[in-house]
C-alpha cells in the first residue's frame, strides 16, 4: 500500500541503522510512548538491531491498559440494568475488572456490543428508543475528537438515549507526571504519531523547554521508527533538546484544529485516574454544562470497591519501571487467553506484545 | 488503539469519502478532515479521516533518506 510499502524499505532501514551506530556514543533510554509503536518495534525487531547502548522503554500509550478498575467495573454494573445497552471498541471487552470483565457479562446474557466508529453508537441508539445506550469512550486525543463527533450529532438530533462513561485520557501531561516521578530515567521521547495528528507539537515543548529532553513524533513504519531514533541519537549527541516532526507525511505543528475545536466544542479538561500512574492533572476531560446530561456518572448504580491482583505489574510496566518478564505471573498465570491485567490484553498492551515476540 | 492506515478517496457525497484500502473500499467520515478531493491520501481512524497525507513531504523524506542511504 502506497505510503507503507516504501517505508519498508531494506536498503533505506540499513542506511539509517548504520547511521545510528556511527552517531551513538552513550548510553541512553529512550520511551516510545505509544503502544502501536511498541508493536512496530517488536515486529520488526528494532530492539536488537540498535547499538547495545541504546535502550527502548515502553511507555504508558494504551488507553485500554491505563483505563482503572472502577471504570470498568462501572461499565459492568451498567451492564447489569435490565434497560441499558453497551457498546464499546473490542480492545475492552476482556480486559478483567475487579471480579469481571464485560466479555463475561455477554456470556451471561447482558446486550455489550462491539463497535469499530463512534457513529454506530448513533445508529444503535436510534434502532433502540426504548433502551439506554451507554458509549463507553476510551481513548486519547487520536479517538476523542470521534467520539465528540458523535456527541455533538446526537445533540443536533435530539437523541435522548444516549450515554457515554467517559473514560478519555490525554498524553502530554501524562509525560509530565512521568518526568517528574523519576523513577525511569528518559533521555528523549519517541512521540505518538497518531495522537500528534490531532494535537500537533506545541502541548509537547515543555519536554525540550522544561525538562531538557529531546522528543521526536515519529510514525509507525520500520523506516519511520528508525529515522525517529536516529534523530533522537543525533539531537542528545550534539547536546541539543527540540521537539521535532518525523512523520512530517501526516503531523503538522499545528495539529488538526478542526479536530481539536470538536473536542473543545464538548470537553473542558479535567484530572483523571490511570491505571499505574494514579490520578494526573488535566489528563482527562468532563463534560461541558450543555451536554452533562449524557455523562453516565450522574446514574444512580452500585459499583463494587475496586481491587486489583496483588501480583500484577501493570501499573509499573505502564511507566517503564518494570518489564513484562520481572512479573512474577508473567508467562505463567497471565497470558493472551487468560490476561490477569490489561497490557496483556490488549493487542498493544506491553506484555502482550512481550508475550507475542519473545 | 490509536492505528491509522492510508487511503486514497475515490469518492465524496457530502461528509462522507468512499476511501480505497488497497483494494478494499470503506466509507469514512469527513466531519474531522473536511477539505479533501477525490485522488488524495487521507488517514483513516475509527472511520474518520483525520487528516490528508501530504504526498510532497513523504516523497522528500524518502528522498533525503534514499541519499543518506547511498552516502554512506
Amino acid at each position: 500500500m502506497k505510503f507503507i510499502d516504501e517505508f519498508r524499505d531494506k536498503e533505506i532501514a540499513e542506511g539509517l541503522i548504520q547511521r545510528i551506530h556511527r552517531t551513538s556514543t552513550r548510553p541512553i533510554q529512550l520511551m516510545e510512548v505509544c503502544g502501536t509503536h511498541t508493536v512496530s518495534i517488536f515486529r520488526y525487531g528494532i530492539r536488537g538491531i540498535l547499538p547495545e547502548q541504546i535502550r527502548l522503554i515502553s511507555g504508558p500509550g494504551c488507553p485500554v491498559c491505563v483505563t482503572p478498575n472502577q471504570d470498568i467495573d462501572l461499565a459492568i454494573a451498567l451492564s447489569r440494568q435490565k434497560d441499558i445497552i453497551i457498546v464499546t471498541f473490542g480492545d475492552m471487552m476482556r480486559v478483567p475488572g475487579s471480579t469481571s470483565s464485560l466479555q463475561k457479562e455477554k456470556a451471561e446474557g447482558r446486550d455489550i456490543r462491539i463497535i469499530y466508529s463512534s457513529l454506530e453508537a448513533l445508529d444503535i441508539a436510534k434502532q433502540h428508543p426504548e433502551k439506554r445506550l451507554v458509549f463507553l469512550a476510551i481513548g486519547f486525543e487520536t479517538t476523542s475528537p470521534t467520539i465528540a463527533v458523535a456527541i455533538l450529532r446526537a445533540k443536533e438530533e435530539k437523541l435522548h438515549n444516549l450515554f457515554v462513561l467517559n473514560s478519555q485520557k490525554r498524553v502530554p501531561p501524562a509525560l509530565v507526571a512521568l518526568l517528574q516521578s523519576q523513577r525511569v530515567k528518559i533521555d528523549g521521547f519517541i512521540l505518538p504519531g497518531h495522537v500528534s495528528t490531532i494535537i500537533g507539537t506545541n502541548p509537547y515543548q515543555f519536554i525540550a523547554k522544561q525538562f531538557g529532553r529531546p522528543a521526536v513524533v515519529t510514525g509507525f513504519e520500520p523506516v519511520d521508527i528508525l529515522q525517529g531514533i536516529w534523530m533522537l541519537v543525533k539531537q542528545i549527541e550534539e547536546n541539543r533538546a527540540v521537539v521535532e516532526i518525523q512523520y512530517r507525511r501526516i503531523v503538522r505543528e499545528e495539529g488538526n484544529p478542526i479536530a481539536l475545536r470538536k473536542i473543545d466544542e464538548v470537553f473542558d479538561r479535567d484530572e483523571s485516574r490511570w491505571r499505574g500512574l494514579g490520578l494526573i492533572p488535566d489528563t482527562g476531560y468532563r463534560f461541558k454544562e450543555s451536554y452533562r446530561e449524557m455523562d453516565v456518572r450522574n446514574f444512580d448504580v452500585e459499583v463494587e470497591a475496586p481491587k486489583e491482583h496483588p501480583d500484577c505489574l501493570c501499573g509499573e510496566v505502564l511507566q517503564g519501571i518494570r518489564s513484562p518478564s520481572e512479573c512474577r505471573l508473567f508467562k505463567k498465570v497471565c497470558h493472551p487467553e487468560n490476561p490477569v491485567g490489561p497490557c496483556m490484553v490488549s493487542i498493544e498492551g506491553t506484555c502482550h506484545t512481550y508475550y507475542k515476540f519473545s | 488503539m490509536c492505528l491509522g492506515i492510508p487511503g486514497r478517496v475515490i469518492e465524496i457525497e457530502k461528509n462522507v469519502a468512499k476511501v480505497d484500502l488497497g483494494g478494499i473500499s470503506r466509507d469514512v467520515s469527513l466531519d474531522l478532515c473536511p477539505d479533501v478531493s477525490v485522488g488524495e491520501y487521507v488517514l483513516i481512524h475509527t472511520g474518520f479521516a483525520i487528516q490528508k497525507v501530504d504526498e510532497k513531504e513523504a516523497e522528500e523524506t524518502l528522498e533525503l533518506l534514499k541519499q543518506m542511504a547511498e552516502a554512506i
